[in-house]
Order: structure tokens, then sequence, then C-alpha cells
């Protein structure tokens, strides 16, 4: 356990540190999220109220587009120099490289949420950093990672994979965008846990089997 | 989940020490059909070149002993390892350099090797890598990174990647591409050594004489099969590109 767990460490800091050198999916990502939520507060006459009914949907649909392109980078980064190749001629088991790669895209989708939600809550003026949101992120995040990352395996092959992804992605994702948004929605509106837990257990029940069929089928489509 | 282990099983079969063993392999993209019904085995201290046209399916061969493309049919084992079910403990005995480096090019060339060196768990990782770099003539490289490297020094640091674990079969596509005169010499040293050592070597090249020289073992694809497998010294380049032609057509 503990040699696959330093083998997944190896793979993420190697993510890390490529995107310590480009600042490419990073970046990406901010830059988009925080573009999506500025274009909306222009649009929207914000008032208290309609801060908190359309906020945690502006939030998450930013996180969910803007986590797209960085996906998609960070496969993307793989194909250029045929490493993806070089990662499965490696004696390890194709799930810990897809854990690898999960973890490293986890990090920089919460990494980007650092910075988005600061600048949402300033912007909306809406409070979403409380311990309730952060779990929703978190569940949000391990989501996200888990089936873009799959997703950005199948769609690395294929000509058109800027397309493919968020045709994958999105519409997968739905369930765990509409939790986030949901849940936030009752944050902010000053709900407690047990008045979102439904859809808590609907964010979780999606990360468990997701993962676990993001797994299988990365293998599957590593050798095509 | 597994993890690596650090050395493959060897097996005897028939008195002789297998090291690849390829059964009725298929492969087909689409409707092409690339391998059909291709057998071929590679033993203990053998170089084996293996020529073709182009698009005879020699790259793709490679890349299905590699394990980068399941085939269809058929059956390898590595080793004694079945590539279906203990891929993991085969890639343990395989080094490939393929067409591209396979390395990452915002990393220098010591933090790429220190990277695949972690996942292959070579033991003594730092001074396997400073020896490679030695070997391979990169070590004054080994700081830059990748990307600024020319197409040689990145084929010279994508054979110290290859080396890294000390693989008992090395595959080479068409690996003296692009490479000078020192790299080249580097490279024969790497195929002698590999022989010498009772490990083998498959590689393809369209440089048949030389291809020819540096083998035990000749082998041309053609049709999707080995059409002709003949010790070295009993082949000349004339049967070898008398067979391209009938590829090229077939």
């Amino acid at each position: 356990m503990g040699a696959a767990l330093a083998t997944v460490w190896t793979l993420a800091r190697k993510d890390l540190l490529l995107e310590l050198r480009s600042r490419d999916i990073v970046l990406a990502i901010i830059v988009f999220g925080l573009l999506m939520i500025t274009i909306f507060t222009f649009a929207i006459e914000l008032t208290p109220s309609r801060s908190k009914d359309v906020g945690p949907g502006v939030l998450w649909a930013a996180v969910a587009f803007a986590g797209v392109l960085g996906l998609n980078r960070s496969f993307a980064m793989e194909s250029e120099g045929d490493t993806l190749d070089g990662l499965m001629l490696t004696p390890v088991s194709r799930e810990l490289i897809f854990f690898g790669k999960v973890l490293g895209n986890f990090i920089f989708i919460t990494i980007a949420q650092i910075v988005i939600f600061p600048v949402f809550e300033a912007l909306f003026n809406i409070s979403v950093l409380q311990i309730e949101t952060i779990v929703i992120a978190l569940l949000a995040s391990i989501g996200f990672s888990a089936v873009g990352t799959a997703f950005a395996a199948v769609s690395v092959r294929v000509r058109s994979r800027e397309i493919m992804l968020p045709l994958l992605f999105l519409p997968t994702s739905v369930p765990l965008i509409m939790a986030a948004i949901e849940s936030t929605s009752i944050v902010v509106n000053g709900g407690s846990w047990s008045d979102f837990s439904d859809w808590l257990q609907l964010a979780i029940a999606f990360d468990v089997i997701f993962v676990i069929a993001s797994a299988v089928l990365f293998q599957f489509v590593l050798e095509e | 989940m597994t993890t690596p282990t650090q050395q493959a099983p060897e097996v005897q079969t028939k008195g002789v020490l297998a090291l690849i063993e390829v059964t009725r392999v298929e492969k087909s993209f689409g409707n092409a059909a690339v391998l059909r019904g291709l057998d071929m085995t590679v033993r203990d201290g053998e170089v084996v070149a293996i020529f073709g046209a182009n698009g005879v399916g020699k790259s793709t061969l490679l890349r299905v002993l590699a394990t980068l493309t399941r085939p269809d049919h058929g059956s390898i084992s590595v080793y004694g390892s079945d590539l279906s079910k203990q891929a993991e403990d085969a890639r343990l005995s395989l080094g490939a350099v393929l067409h591209s480096p396979m390395l990452y090019g915002d990393l220098t060339v010591k933090e790429n090797l220190t990277f695949f060196g972690k996942m292959f768990r070579v033991p003594d990782l730092d001074e396997r890598v400073l020896a490679l770099a030695s070997r391979m003539g990169v070590t004054q490289r080994l700081d830059q990174r990748v990307r600024e490297l020319s197409h040689g020094y990145q084929k010279r640091a994508a054979l110290a990647r290859a080396l890294l674990h000390r693989p008992r079969v090395l595959l080479l596509d068409e690996a003296e591409t692009g490479l000078d005169d020192p790299a080249r010499v580097i490279l024969d040293g790497v195929i002698s050594e590999h022989r010498a050592s009772g490990h083998a070597v498959v590689m393809t090249t369209h440089s048949i004489e030389r291809g020819i020289e540096e083998s035990d073992r000749v082998m041309v694809l053609s049709g999707g099969r080995i059409a002709l497998d003949q010790p070295s010294s009993q082949v000349t380049s004339n049967d070898v590109t008398g067979l391209y032609t009938d590829s090229s057509d077939g």
C-alpha cells in the first residue's frame, strides 16, 4: 500500500513540477473561471437576494467550465512528447497512473478554487468561505478530477479533443454540479448540514461510483 | 492494484531460454489488418533486426511487444510472463526506444531519468542516472530541459531512460534515426553489451546493411507475417529488399 501511494505521489509530483514550469493549467482555470464570474456580475443586476439565488449556479458553472480547460491541458502535455507511452512502459498498473493523474488534477482544481472563491465572494457579496462549502468544493474537485482524467484520456487520442472533452465531461458531471449548486445555495441562505445532507450524499455517491468507473475506463482507454 | 516487483521470472522453453514468444498475433486498425497471425521467437543473447516496407507493421509489432498496444488475437510471453495477464511483470524486462523520446520537455534530463527510475523502482537511482548519463554522453546536459536539446541528444536521453532498469529485452524502433556518428557508436556499443550480457535486442531499421551487420538474426515482415527468418550471416540485402516489394504489393 505504501509503495502504491509513493508511486501515485511520484506521478502527481511530476505533474506539479511540470505545472510549476509551464503554469498552463492552473492559470487557465483561474483566468477562465474569474472571467465567467466577472461577466455575470455585469450581466446580472446583483441585489443581495438575487446574488444568493444565482450566485451558486454561476460559481459552479465557472468552476466546471474552467476545469475542462485545465483537464484538457493536463493530458495534452502527456501526448506532446508521447510521454503517455513512456508511462505505459513502466511496470506500474494503469490504476496507479490514473490515480496519480487524478491527484495532480485534484490539486490544480483545488488551487484554482482557492483563488476563485474569494473573488466570487467579493463580487457577489455572499459568504462561500465556510466549512460547508469547502467540503462541497473538495467533493466536487474529486469528482471533476476523476471523471475529467478518464475522459481526457479518451479525448487525447482524437483530433478534436478540445470539443470532445467538454461533450463527455459536462453531461456526465451534471449530478455533481447540481449537488454542488444546491448545497452551496442552501449554505449561503443560512441552511445547516442536515438541510443539504441529501445533496451531500449525492456528491459522495457520485465520487465513489465515478472514481471506480473512471479507473476501469482509464485502463481500457490507454490501450486504445 | 499492483506495484512493480524487482525481477521477472525466467522460463526455460524447449531447452532454450526464450525471452519473447509471439504466437499467432493479429492486430487491425479499423478494416486494415496489420499483423495477421504473426509468430516469432527471440532468444537469450540474440540481436534480431526486423525489416519491412513502410506501413508493413514494424512499429505496431514493437508497440505490441512493448505492451503499448493490445493485440486483437494471439499470445505473447516475455520471460514467461503472459502479456495479457502479467504485463506489469513483463515490463520489468522490457526497455524501449520508439520514434519519440517519451521524455517530458519541461523537465531536465536528470528529472526525467529520476522520475522514470522511481517508476521502475531502480535501486541506487542517483548513481544509476549519473552512470547512464556518462555512458550516453549527456552528463553536461543533465540539468538542461529536454525541449532545449537537439534531436540527437533527446535520443541519447531516451536510450538512457530505456536502460535505467537494466532491461533484458531492448526494443529499438529506428533508434539510429537522427543520431550523429558518435551517438551511433554509443548505440552500437549498447547493442553489443546487451548481447554480450546474454540479453536480447529487437530492432527495426531502414538501414539494411547496418541492420544485417548488427544483428544475429534477420526477420522481414511482409503481409502481416514474418516472411523471412534467417541468421544474418545467410542473408543479403537483396533478400530483404526483394520481400519489400512483395509487402508493398500486398
